[in-house]
């Protein structure tokens, strides 16, 4: 009842838009005495002939709730909706490829909101703010600020509808803790002193030792938004606005400091209590590793809560626990790039005396349209995205763990009873929500690089000095300097004050 | 419009016979015969067209891109004209340990490995200009390729052999080519002599050593990648038990980029094998029966008779897998993703990461730079090995 009402309403909305009033009266022309009996299926109809090119990346996650919902959004709107896959390390050059030559064979795009800065300065995306407000199903209020603000914002204006909600935290095995008699880690310390208390230790019960630790570290995959979320608590202690990636005042990078030199070292160090091809991992990988039982720890988004209870694949259904990231009490000082002790000042966002910043790494799946696609299709595509956000639907599949979606509004965090449905026991669904809820509401969050060039920044430069690094091609300080010097040239190129004003906007800086 | 005035054509020798004939154009003759000399031409044109559109284009265009900067604007893209930037920035600029490798020092090791190559190739290459008539341009060519042979190999030590050392994608490039390539040719030319002999069962290992040959690289090099995954692969429990279920071989610059060139060789073997295997059996058994009523032994005979009667199909064959694997993609790409760090990074992988977040500007000089390097490795080998061991039939 609630899905056709909802259905009616956002009909509503489209025959504001404009387009539908057409489509509409021809239809009742064509059908005039079956018109008032067949109301709802003729008007439901609405998008009948469309075809909607939908590009993502190769799934199974975010492919698939797409997939299986197209034929039911066909049925409802007569919409056909064809999902297009590519890996993920070509999509942000496939779409914008596709956009810059003109070719825009791709409608709606599902994509990191991350790289909104060069699809939208040039104009490739479509403004959906007035469809948003006339568009009650969506319940826009209902996604959480975080989300509402940051990721499907940009310089006021709304680009997308958010599908997903990404942070990272870090995951721990409740079962083992507990039976140790240690408490979930702090800091990166104690997250070392973990992995490290539980490394070569059988962890689920096969008679092979496992790891204390199992992080993506793979290059040309995830590893450098692991690196940051350690990283995160180190550069950032004054808010989100402070920014964690450059001088909001001479976009210099904060690449080259005490604060960064320990991060890094932490980072390899989480190697040492991992497995041995944890340079070849990606979120695949660490995400079976950690469901099969094989590892203590692991940092992640917010997937692992939902894999987990996944019975076909989990081994450890409720003995996982999650936690807000790790922090330090020892912060950047900028000025003179030390480290210094965390007080009321230097951590005003301190909890226990230990700055926590919550990455939002990739800032979470969100569907765009393209602004060159025709009228109509842009109509069906809009009403495509809302019917998969709308709590009817989204709500649902954020508790299906292959879909990646994660949380991204209030009432799913407000609502044990979905988690409990999806096979979690009411503890660990309070447990996992709660860790949710302590990152999004961290006033100290860090937003994801979503400047021009964002992708070289971090997929080339970053991604290729971590993986020296672990690699050992490089020491800590010559990866420093590798990455300064990197950085540095792209904003020299790009133009460093469009940069940093395009920085200083993404941190709503004014 | 004014009539044609008749056209008479003077008589020439041997035209005596012919009285002046009257020639209208556009008869059905000329007409014909026009055609006839245009056929030629006319034939060729969409080949021609289809060239031009699809090579000779690209190739043109990707050279100014690598003179240039490409960047996404408002309704479409620019490209600024850069001069050599991008090139200055992978030979001197930030890209240059990712292209060419740090340099390290180079001990006692490093200078023995450098001096006894390097004479080596010299004295090579002495012999080869001995080979033939000396002339002007005979000798420039050689000096060329003895300096760029001199200056690579010195990169190539300096890189590999040294302490603090590490190649670059350039570098790790010859590695899988140079390497590779020798691999894949002993082996291949095994597989082929063992074929070749009278065994059971040798139709059944033709076709099974053929196999890998059509599977397609990205298959195999999934299939290597789980088979080399100590962890969760195939072979974990037979690492367990060896008490290796900790040693992870992609972690090692060196067993990652062996892990990627034993990929290479299952896959590209059999090429090298059945083109040898058809050059061993269409050999003439002439001469070895000589041999053999002359008393030379089996080695004798490959060595003299075998060897030089298959040498130029071996030649082209290796000509052929040396343009081929400056290309490798597919395996390093999926094996390691290039890791770790840049160990196995190839320069078609290196253009790759590049052109994927749009820097098509320094990706076309890579893929540039490859090119040029493809080319005069051709050029020298066609140069300086193909043409002597196909010319001393």
């Amino acid at each position: 009842m609630t899905r056709a009402l909802s259905r009616r309403q956002f009909l509503g909305t489209t025959i504001a838009a404009g387009s539908a009033l057409l489509a509409a009266c021809r239809r009742e022309e064509a059908t005039p005495t079956a018109a008032p009996a067949a109301r709802t299926p003729a008007a439901g109809m609405q998008f009948e002939g469309v075809e909607v090119n939908v590009i993502t990346f190769t799934g199974p996650q975010i492919a698939e709730p797409l997939q299986r919902r197209a034929p039911e959004f066909q049925k409802l709107t007569g919409a056909k909706i064809n999902v297009i896959t590519v890996p993920f390390a070509d999509l942000y050059q496939k779409i914008l490829t596709d956009f810059t030559t003109g070719t825009n064979s791709y409608h709606v795009i599902v994509f990191a909101p991350q790289w909104m800065a060069d699809y939208v300065e040039p104009g490739y995306l479509e403004d959906l703010t007035p469809r948003i407000e006339a568009d009650p199903a969506l319940q826009w209020e209902d996604i959480a600020p975080f989300f509402r603000n940051f990721s499907a914002t940009y310089g006021g204006k709304i680009y997308t509808i958010p599908l997903d909600g990404d942070f990272q935290m870090v995951y721990y095995r409740t079962d083992l803790l507990e039976a140790e008699g240690l408490k979930p880690p702090e800091t990166w310390e104690d997250y070392l002193a973990i992995a490290q208390h539980f490394h070569g230790k059988d962890l689920n019960g096969d008679g092979v030792p496992d790891f204390g630790s199992g992080i993506a570290k793979r290059r040309g995959a995830q590893s450098y938004w692991m690196f940051w979320s350690i990283a995160a608590s180190f550069l950032q202690s004054q808010g989100t606005q402070q920014g964690a990636f450059f001088d909001v005042d001479t976009m210099e990078p904060l690449t080259n400091n005490e604060a960064f030199e320990r991060a890094l070292e932490i980072y390899k160090e989480t190697g040492k209590y991992g497995p041995p091809d944890e340079l070849n991992w990606d979120v695949g990988d660490s995400r079976a590793a950690f469901v099969t039982g094989r590892c203590a720890l692991t940092l992640d988004w917010g997937d692992i809560g939902t894999l987990a209870i996944d019975p076909e694949q989990s081994k450890v259904k409720d003995k996982v626990g999650a936690i807000i990231l790790p922090g330090t009490k020892e912060v950047l000082d900028r000025k003179s790039g030390k480290l210094v002790a965390c007080d009321a000042n230097t951590c005003p966002h301190a909890i226990n005396g230990v700055n926590h910043a919550p990455y939002a790494a990739f800032g979470g799946w969100s569907g765009a349209i393209n602004k060159n696609a025709p009228a109509k299709v842009k109509d069906a595509g809009y009403a495509f995205l809302s019917y998969m956000s709308q709590p009817a639907q989204a709500n649902v599949d954020v508790t299906i763990g292959k879909t990646g979606f994660n949380p991204y509004r209030i009432s799913q965090f407000e609502n044990i009873d979905l988690w409990v449905k999806a096979g979690m026991s009411e503890a660990a669904a309070r447990n996992y929500l709660g860790a949710i809820k302590d990152s999004l509401n961290s006033p100290n969050m860090v937003l994801d690089l979503r400047i021009p060039g964002a992708q070289r920044y971090q997929g080339v430069v970053l991604d290729t000095v971590l993986s020296r690094y672990l690699a050992g091609e490089l020491t800590t300080k010559q990866a420093m300097e590798e990455l300064t010097k990197g950085w540095n040239e792209i904003t020299d190129e790009l133009g460093r004050e469009k940069q940093k004003q395009a920085y200083r906007s993404s941190l709503s800086i004014r | 419009m004014r009539g044609i005035p008749p056209v008479t054509t003077p008589q020439r020798r041997g035209d005596a016979v012919a009285a002046p004939v009257r020639r209208i154009p556009w008869s059905r003759e000329t007409l014909v015969s026009w055609a006839d000399r245009q056929a030629g031409a006319v034939l060729v044109l969409p080949a021609v067209l289809v060239i031009l559109v699809l090579s000779i284009f690209p190739l043109l265009f990707s050279l100014y891109l690598s003179l240039s900067r490409f960047q996404p604007v408002s309704g479409g893209f620019r490209i600024h004209y850069v001069g050599l930037l991008n090139y200055r920035k992978l030979l001197l600029g930030s890209e240059r340990e990712h292209f060419l490798g740090r340099l390290g020092e180079l001990g006692l090791g490093g200078w023995l490995a450098f001096v006894v190559l390097a004479a080596i190739g010299l004295v090579l290459l002495w012999r080869s200009l001995r080979a033939s008539p000396l002339s002007i341009s005979r000798i420039a060519g050689h000096t060329v390729v003895a300096v760029a042979g001199l200056l690579a190999l010195w990169l190539a030590v300096r890189t590999i052999v040294t302490s603090g050392g590490r190649p670059g994608t350039l570098v790790v490039t010859w590695v899988y080519v140079f390497g590779g390539v020798a691999l894949q040719f002993l082996v291949g030319l095994l597989l082929a002599s063992l074929c070749a002999q009278q065994l059971p069962g040798r139709r059944f290992f033709r076709v099974v050593f053929l196999l890998p040959m059509m599977i397609t690289p990205v298959g195999v090099a999934y299939t290597f990648r789980m088979l080399t995954d100590t962890g969760k692969g195939p072979f974990a429990p037979i690492a367990n038990w060896l008490g290796y279920a900790n040693v992870s071989w992609v972690n090692d610059p060196w067993g990652a980029r062996i892990a990627v060139m034993i990929g290479d060789l299952w896959q590209w073997t059999p090429f090298m094998f059945i083109v040898l295997l058809a050059a061993l059996e269409s050999q003439s058994p002439e001469p070895i029966e000589a041999a053999i009523v002359d008393g030379a032994n089996r080695w004798q005979i490959f060595w003299h008779i075998t060897l030089p009667q298959i040498g130029p199909v071996a030649s082209t064959v290796i000509l052929i897998r040396l343009i081929e694997a400056f290309k490798i993609f597919d395996m390093p790409n999926v094996l390691t993703g290039g890791g770790p760090g840049t160990a196995t990074e190839s320069l078609t992988l290196h253009a790759y990461v590049l052109w994927r977040s749009l820097d098509y500007g320094t990706s076309a000089a890579v893929a540039y730079s490859l090119l040029f390097v493809v080319t005069f490795v051709g050029i020298a080998y066609v140069r300086l090995v193909h043409r002597r061991l196909t010319e001393a039939l």
